[in-house]
């Protein structure tokens, strides 16, 4: 469990407020943060992992306390089990792949095992020999993700992390967080402006605004289409294809699209 | 043996100075012990420029650079007092740690580390600059102490400022001449290095050996920088 109070000055467009949340979270939760720019959230999940000092309040983390103003505990990021997606990746660009999660997993036992087991997790096992630069957002982020993991971190805090891709690309890694989040039995923070990744994704959502807490509660599914990825199996005559959905179910769809090509596919509710 | 026959001999048929291997190699061992040295102490000291935020650093930016804009001479000249026996300083050094640093090679490196200390100081400092923070911290939430950041992440990625605070320190020490001419006079084998020695074979119209000296000088410093810009550009190829 992850129980906090913390508060920190922050200067926005509207002048200066206070950011000042206090939450908690289960277990395996994984909970979304939402809001206009500026109104703190990026600060927030600074604060959590330790790359920002809270002004006041306290961050227990299944039961040991990462940071209390009143007994001037401090713990800096290298000693918090966590894993931070950051929003430009921030890959090293000296390393390669594999490189950049074997750095990340050196301290742990058995690291060669576990930087294969993520590599083959996140297919990126056929990138592992290349560096950073060459890769396309998507495979970066997959790298930032398998290396956040390396760590074998509890908690796993994630600033944006799918908001530069395309649309194909990030339905396909919200797929990936939410496997690798179920799977390392994380708790997981995530920043996300979209309300269908939200809704696919979180158990919880927090809306802040100007660093205070809006709103607490479930996601609301959002009233707009929503979109899968689907594979092209087969160009049927009169312009049909047959696409098969990511949960196996296939349907017949009219457009134009290769045979193995991934299709954007929207949904509309009744 | 042959080869080095014929260089011998084409270098006398330039009319080289009896002493010109000697002043070179005390020219080159300066630049090298400088540009080593200044590595060493540029390091933590651009580091710390990079990262501070003291209301301080402005003053401590200013003392670095101050080198660019002094005339070399009033470097040289304030060196020449603060080694002498008439102050504090130059007491301490002579009394208690028995190091007479006026006209020697220990007086004359001192003097070009202070001389060249921007030269390697704002490369060094522009580089931690340039990277993004996010490199450091994630470094940091991946359980990493600065030093191993520093060594493993760092520095890797900051190559180019790297090489272009050794190479500019040490093609600035090769033609440093007021500082040293201050502070080690001109003493063969000793403190007369190639553009002293220049300059010495000038005063005494001699003409030739000036040459040798300023020729050689030319070409190292044109290869030194011909060598900087063949690197950069390929190490720019090599991450795009």
């Amino acid at each position: 469990m992850i129980d906090f109070h913390l508060t920190k000055a922050l200067h926005t467009a509207a002048g200066p407020r206070t950011l000042d949340v206090a939450l908690t979270l289960a277990p395996g939760e994984l909970m979304a943060l939402s809001g206009p720019s500026g109104a703190g959230k990026t600060t927030l999940l600074r604060m959590l992992a330790g790359l920002t000092r809270p002004d006041s309040g306290f961050l227990r983390v299944e039961g040991q306390l990462w940071y209390d103003q009143a007994s001037r505990q401090w713990l800096p990021p290298q000693r918090r089990s966590l894993g931070f997606v950051f929003q430009d990746y921030a890959l090293f660009p000296n390393m390669t792949v594999r490189e950049n999660l074997a750095f990340a997993a050196s301290d742990q036992p058995g690291a060669a095992p576990l930087v294969s087991e993520l590599l083959e997790l996140l297919e990126l096992t056929e990138l592992a020999g290349r560096r950073p630069a060459v890769l396309s957002g998507g495979q970066q982020q997959r790298v930032a993700l398998a290396r956040a993991l390396a760590r074998r971190p509890r908690l796993l805090l994630l600033d944006e992390p799918l908001s530069a891709l395309d649309l194909p690309t990030r339905l396909r890694l919200q797929q990936a967080l939410g496997e690798v989040h179920r799977q390392f039995g994380l708790t997981t923070v995530l920043i996300s402006h979209d309300p269908a990744e939200i809704a696919r994704l979180a158990d919880r959502v927090v809306e802040l605004d100007l660093g205070q807490v809006r709103r607490v509660g479930p996601p609301i599914a959002p009233a707009a289409p929503a979109t899968l990825v689907g594979r092209v199996l087969a160009v049927l005559p009169g312009g049909q294809l047959r696409v098969q959905l990511p949960g196996g179910a296939e349907i017949e769809v009219s457009g134009t699209a290769g045979v193995g090509e991934e299709i954007a596919l929207t949904v509309v509710y009744h | 043996m042959l080869r080095q026959a014929q260089h011998d001999g084409i270098l006398q048929s330039l009319n080289v100075p009896p002493d010109y291997w000697q002043t070179l190699r005390l020219t080159l061992a300066l630049a090298s012990c400088t540009t080593v040295l200044l590595l060493l102490l540029g390091l933590p000291l651009a580091y710390a420029l990079a990262h501070s935020r003291s209301r301080l650093r402005p003053l401590a930016e200013a003392v670095v650079s101050l080198p660019l804009v002094l005339p070399p001479t009033v470097i040289g000249f304030y060196l020449l007092l603060a080694f002498s026996d008439s102050t504090a300083l130059g007491r301490f050094l002579i009394e208690k740690l028995g190091l007479s640093l006026n006209f020697s090679f220990p007086g004359i490196l001192v003097g070009s580390l202070v001389y060249s200390l921007p030269f390697m100081v704002q490369p060094l400092q522009a580089g931690f600059q340039q990277l993004p923070r996010s490199l450091t911290e994630a470094a940091y939430t991946l359980g990493k102490s600065r030093l191993t950041t520093l060594w493993r992440v760092l520095l890797p990625n900051m190559k180019p400022a790297l090489l272009n605070g050794a190479v500019l320190t040490f093609a600035h020490t090769l033609g440093e001449f007021g500082v040293v001419l201050m502070i080690g006079g001109n003493l063969p084998g000793r403190t007369r290095v190639a553009s002293i020695a220049i300059y010495d074979e000038v005063q005494s119209l001699q003409y030739d050996q000036a040459n040798a000296y300023a020729g050689t000088l030319l070409a190292v410093a044109f290869a030194i920088l011909v060598g900087l810009y063949w690197f950069s550009k390929k190490d720019a190829a090599h991450l795009s």
